[in-house]
């Protein structure tokens, strides 16, 4: 089949490599035909007639940063199993819900090969004796084409017990999510494969690596990370790391969504691509849609602190946006343009968040829905000036200190750098307060137009009252 | 001064050096820093930790500031393991606005109603919204609402407004009692505990989520709206409802009782009770209970006077002793403390009476508390527990969780010989099903195999052993554990007998004397007409011997009965004299339970009307007969009992009477050999009769609890579902089951945990009384199951 999509996601018509989407062109992509034609489980075979500790150090060297959203480097995370105990478990989480990222799952739905190959020679490089694919509830395509793609895996040989004659062996077993934005958190992930509620554990002792699935040592990969792995192993460490750069080599997938011209999910080169260069490049989102004036974006996912544009020429790489105040997380840019209201937008996240909270722990639980709750009045327009500082208040319950916002030049602000801290096990508590918080520093005046403002009445001076005649004036 | 050699000073390498709040404190490796902190003034609040169960740090309560490397770092105490050199602040101005700020979100939704919650004034989230809390609340919107209480079960009710999903009941319902039956449903906002569709709360041990909750959310019925906990006076004291002997605080109010709660002692309950224990209390405050004493008129039992009542049962004791000693005989005394059955014991051995049992045909013979003993600790630290038990979960629930958690937690491992699936058998390493009567052979033949004789060398071995069928004779157990100690000479027992204070009866000498027989002997000559005077400590043979024809005829030829006892009984209805005694809580002493542990039980309210307790009677009706025992206080007759009984000789330290109890002098004497006794085959269309009891039977305490009474389940028969299709009858059909010439009709159920050929029936249930079924004299018992047609 010759058939190839010419804006398939990725797609670019410059020189600009592919790592993870070199097959998205192709109609046929999700076949087992066309990926071994285009050098599919090369990288597995040329893995298998190696020492695994020789992968495992090369994906060491290669520096290959988790694409989840944590950036942990996927061969250090390997490196904190302990040695010797038996069985351990490959976990690759397919759960991805981010509000904005819809990365993995044109992974899974383009080239389910590429992840299956991954996830093989991430077993073999970490000593892992079974895998488990588990894929949000919602992706019924990607379920298909993995699902089918495994039995042709299985089928020719390239899972299952001694690979491709090897004394390797590995089984993949599929499983469906069931629906929850905190599975995609590792430990919630985790308890939800055991048949559990999906509600995050405490780490530690719950650390993954030591203590996983069923108690035993288990590696939590992201779908992207493992999808790197066949071309690195194919093309080397040199190829690898000659793209992006030191501290981020290779690309990542982002999913750009809101008001840009061409949205979609794109393949940029780490450490390299800026914002700009995504948002208004031609060969990416070709500019503003109706060409508006950019207001603010999320860089790394509806859980991110927003910038705008002052931060527009950062580019893709965690140790520049982190000092600025947020992070790259899921790989997911949300553009909103000058029409957006601002206080309904991040309502619409906080909404999601509070939602989404499991009601394990109390701040998330408690706190999550109260702060949608005095933004939803804000919207409603019955808020008043006093719910701002609350806002600011319930949030400081969920994150005490500073929370982290972008510099901005004409509010005269400087940047609070990334992370916050957090009362909460896990992120769903502080990502609700996240787009409340970016909202209200960014755009303050937004919410203060739509607030009513009280007025106290002092006791002790009765004149006062004469200028102001009720207590609640609109501004 | 000594001078130590610094090499030799050893040093603990499971204790870990920490601060906290500057000041040092030592810890246990693995232990988490709050359970430090408990052992220090720093007090860190909490609602979801609870130090027997798993940690999970949900409510963010106990949030504390740890130093790292990176500066302090807020982490929850309740999940963060000490390390050696760790610095931890409880109380600096970042924990204060994060405790402050928890405290708040959890009150957020909170309703608020302290003046109509029972928890208001012992309440942790009331009194930590005290100490720990912003004073005032700033969320202003509509808090969530649920429907408030709603049952979740027979005793407990759950309001879901006040609950902080903190996770303590449904973590106990799981992780301790086994009974997942609650858990969390719905998310975020919305998360609520709930039971699952069509299926209560049923737990054996549901109260013990009341006691745990730290909010009003969970309450239960006996106690709803009863008492403030203010106006509550308590005293701590022992349970006296089986032999596991838990430490409970008992609280009255206005002299009524009104509440049991469990105390957390290391050796036995851990704070943990079942149902039975925790609620029957209600018998006591019952308006069914006897206040004077009773005597027989022509009009039947009439109120009497101590005075005309003892003179009466004095005469009747003086006149049958002067035909004959062996004319008179007592039984029961296993319901009271160890001081009343040493005064009864006293008074028989000054008339002479040797026909004494404190047993009632339902237990095993004395001899096995003269084996090598085990504690509840050590059996539950064995590497092996061999279980020839009565179901624990339906007698002696606490020890069923004791044991379970040891087996849950593979500190040990259970060796089940059982003729039907028990409470434990799920957790069993291997639990192995015999016919009633065969278990010595099964049990030579298992312990042969390799894999037991492997299990077996790798530790302690500890065999609990009971009495597990009542249709079934006693030999057969005891040949069983013969053939145990054969195999494991240095295995040690734990004596599993279910009367409360059936092991300090039995070692006052409230048991056969001077080679006389046992109860059912005694049964037996009473009803070949050769007793003339039957006195009952607190004994109703009719429900607890497993022959109610024997006992009727006992009954129906002794000439004369009195009877000591809270209740008229179906055994005491005739009876000549009826004294009223004092109930549990109604006196002071000392009770012993299973494994040999002594420990205070205390008067918390005025006895009933002016009924006493029963060594006052003895020593009264003593004096009756010209006897004097020569004690005139409680203290004395304690002194005396210690004194007397080598067994007691411990029993001289007070402070640990009153809290974790003292184990009593034993000496391993004796031994038991392995023994057989012929069996014949079954009939195979006949089904083997498994008779045992449930925790909710018609014992006297629980059809007299209002709130328990209502649980106990008809009389049922149960058997293999495969055999239900053999009877050709579908599940809960009435059916005849018959022995000879005797037939009773009842329903027969389905249960898998059954095996072919056997038929299980729980005894003294209500509706239809299976006792005549049971013949005492025969080996097994084996009945038809008929269709009516």
């Amino acid at each position: 089949m010759s058939t190839t999509f010419k804006h398939a996601p990725g797609f670019v018509s410059g020189d600009r490599p592919k790592i993870v989407t070199s097959r998205f062109e192709f109609a046929d992509s999700f076949t087992i035909e066309r990926y071994l034609a285009t050098d599919g489980y090369k990288g597995l075979r040329a893995a298998l007639t190696r020492p695994a500790s020789e992968i495992h150090d090369e994906v060491k060297s290669a520096t290959v940063l988790g694409r989840g959203g944590a950036g942990f480097p996927a061969g250090t995370k390997w490196g904190l199993t302990p040695q010797q105990v038996w069985p351990r478990y490959l976990v690759v989480n397919g759960d991805e819900s981010e509000p904005g990222t819809y990365k993995d799952r044109l992974l899974m739905e383009r080239d389910p090969h590429q992840l299956i190959e991954g996830c093989l020679i991430a077993c073999y490089a970490a000593g892992l004796s079974q895998c488990f694919l588990y894929i949000r509830g919602e992706m019924a395509l990607a379920q298909e084409r993995v699902a089918t793609a495994l039995n042709d895996a299985y089928a020719a040989g390239y899972v299952g017990k001694n690979i491709l004659g090897s004394k390797f062996s590995v089984d993949i077993v599929l499983h469906w999510g069931a629906g929850a934005y905190v599975v995609g958190e590792e430990t919630a992930l985790i308890e939800s494969l055991e048949g559990n509620r999906g509600m995050p554990r405490l780490k530690p002792p719950f650390f993954p690596a030591v203590n996983g699935l069923y108690g035993q040592p288990t590696i939590v990969n992201n779908v992207e990370t493992l999808a790197n792995l066949p071309w690195l192993l194919c093309n080397g460490v040199a190829a690898y790391t000659a793209i992006g750069t030191k501290t981020s080599p290779g690309t990542r997938m982002v999913a750009v969504s809101g008001h840009v011209k061409r949205p979609g999910v794109f393949e940029i080169i780490n450490g390299i691509t800026t914002f700009r260069d995504l948002i208004f490049g031609e060969e990416f989102c070709g500019g503003i849609k109706n060409d508006n004036k950019l207001k603010a974006f999320v860089p790394g996912g509806g859980s991110a602190p927003w910038f705008t544009a002052d931060q527009l020429d950062l580019p893709f790489e965690a140790s520049q946006v982190g000092p600025a105040g947020s992070m790259l997380g899921s790989g997911a840019v949300i553009v909103m343009d000058e029409t957006t209201d601002i206080p309904a937008a991040a309502l619409t996240l906080t909404h999601f968040y509070a939602h989404e909270s499991c009601g394990k722990c109390t701040p998330c639980r408690e706190g999550g829905t109260w702060l949608e709750r005095i933004m939803r009045r804000i919207v409603d327009g019955d808020g008043t000036d006093a719910d701002l500082q609350q806002l600011l208040e319930v949030g400081a319950m969920i994150c005490p200190g500073d929370f982290p916002h972008a510099a901005n030049e004409k509010l005269g602000l400087t940047a609070v750098p990334f992370p916050y801290k957090m009362t909460t096990i896990c992120f769903v508590g502080p990502s609700a307060f996240a787009p409340v918080h970016s909202a209200l520093t960014l755009f303050r005046s937004e919410f203060e137009s739509r607030v009513t403002k009280r007025v106290t009445i002092p006791v002790t001076s009765v004149s006062s009252v004469k200028t102001v005649a009720t207590a609640g004036v609109h501004s | 001064m000594t001078i130590v050699d610094p090499e030799k000073i050893v040093v603990d390498p499971n204790l870990v050096n920490i601060t906290i709040n500057d000041k040092p404190v030592v810890a246990r490796k693995g232990e988490v820093i709050i359970a430090a902190a408990d052992r220090t003034d720093d007090f860190i609040p909490r609602f979801c930790y609870h130090p027997r169960m798993s940690s999970v740090g949900m409510c963010r309560q106990c949030l504390v500031e740890v130093e790292t490397p990176r500066g302090p770092m807020m982490v929850v105490s309740c999940m963060t393991p000490v390390a050696e050199g760790q610095i931890v602040r409880t109380a600096t101005d970042n924990v204060k606005k994060a405790q402050e700020g928890v405290l708040e979100l959890l009150l957020a939704n909170h309703p608020l109603d302290c003046p109509v919650c029972d928890k208001g004034g012992e309440c942790p989230l009331q009194d930590q919204a005290f100490s720990h809390g912003p004073g005032e609340s700033r969320f202003v919107e509509e808090k969530r609402h649920y429907e408030k209480p709603i049952a979740i079960s027979d005793i407990v009710y759950l309001d879901r407004e006040r609950c902080i999903l903190c996770d303590r009941c449904t973590r106990f319902a799981d992780e301790v009692a086994g009974d997942p039956l609650i858990s969390f449903t719905s998310r975020g906002n919305d998360t609520q505990v709930m039971t699952f569709p069509e299926e209560p709360f049923s737990s054996y041990f549901s109260g013990n989520t009341v006691q745990i909750c730290p909010v009003g959310a969970l309450t239960a019925k006996p106690y709803r709206f009863k008492a403030r906990p203010w106006d509550l006076n308590e005293t701590e004291t022992t349970c006296t409802s089986c032999s596991v002997g838990c430490r409970i605080v008992v609280q009255s109010s206005r002299d009524e009782l009104v509440r049991f709660q469990g105390v957390d002692v290391d050796p036995v309950n851990w704070g943990w009770l079942c149902d039975r224990g925790r609620y029957n209390f209600e018998s006591v405050n019952s308006t069914e209970r006897i206040t004077t004493p009773l005597i027989k008129s022509d009009s039947g039992l009439v109120q009497s006077s101590w005075s005309v009542a003892l003179d009466s049962a004095a005469r009747i004791i003086r006149h049958a002793l002067a035909n004959n000693a062996d004319s008179v005989a007592i039984l029961g005394g296993a319901r009271g403390t160890n001081e009343d059955a040493f005064a009864w014991a006293m008074l028989a051995d000054e008339l002479k009476v040797n026909q004494r049992d404190s047993q009632l045909g339902d237990g095993l013979t004395p001899e096995i508390f003269n084996l090598a003993q085990a504690t509840i600790d050590e059996t539950c630290a064995a590497s092996t527990i061999i279980l020839l038990s009565p179901d624990l979960k339906e007698e002696l629930p606490v020890l069923y969780l004791r044991i379970r958690d040891a087996a849950q937690k593979r500190k040990s491992r259970i060796i089940e010989f059982s003729s039907h699936d028990s409470g434990l058998t799920p957790y069993a390493w291997r639990s192995v099903a015999f016919e009633p009567g065969r278990q010595a052979q099964v049990v030579r033949e298992t312990l042969e195999t390799k894999d037991m004789q492997e299990q077996i060398q790798r530790g302690e071995v500890v065999v609990v052993v009971g009495r597990a069928n009542l249709a079934e004779n006693e030999a057969f157990t005891l040949h069983a554990l013969g053939e145990v100690l054969h195999a494991i000479p240095n295995a040690k027992i734990l004596p599993v007998l279910r009367r409360g204070n059936v092991r300090g009866a039995v070692a006052v000498g409230l048991t056969p004397q001077q080679n006389s027989g046992d109860a059912i002997d005694i049964l037996t000559k009473a009803a070949a007409g050769k007793i003339d005077c039957l006195i009952l400590l607190g004994a109703n043979p009719l429900a607890d011997v497993a022959d109610s024809i024997l006992v009727k005829q006992a009954l129906a030829q002794i000439r004369n009965v009195i009877s000591i006892d809270t209740f008229i009984t179906s055994s005491n209805q005739n009876a000549d004299v009826v004294l009223p005694a004092a109930a549990f809580a109604e006196k002071n002493g000392t009770t012993t339970n299973l494994e040999g542990r002594v420990s205070n039980v205390t008067q918390q309210i005025t006895p009933r009307g002016t009924s006493r307790p029963d060594w006052m009677i003895a020593t009264e009706l003593g004096l009756s007969l010209g006897i004097d025992l020569g004690v005139s206080s409680l203290d004395e007759l304690h002194q005396k009992m210690i004194s007397a009984i080598p067994e007691f000789a411990s029993c001289d330290n007070e402070a640990a009477i009153q809290s974790d109890g003292v184990l009593m002098i034993h000496d391993a004497l004796a031994t038991i050999s392995r023994g057989s006794k012929v069996l014949v085959d079954r009939n195979s269309y006949d089904y083997r009769l498994i008779v045992s009891r449930t925790m909710y039977d018609a014992a006297q305490s629980t059809i007299t609890s209002n709130s328990l009474v209502g649980i106990i389940t008809e009389s049922t028969i149960y058997v293999h579902p495969l055999d239900l299709a053999r009877i050709g009858v579908v599940d809960g059909t009435n059916i005849r089951v018959g022995v000879d010439e005797i037939n009773i009709v009842l329903p027969v159920r389905a249960h898998s945990g059954i095996h072919r050929g056997t038929a299980w029936l729980p005894y003294n249930h209500t509706n239809v009384d299976i006792r005549p079924l049971l013949n005492i004299a025969a080996d097994v018992i084996d009945v038809r199951i008929e269709q009516i047609k």
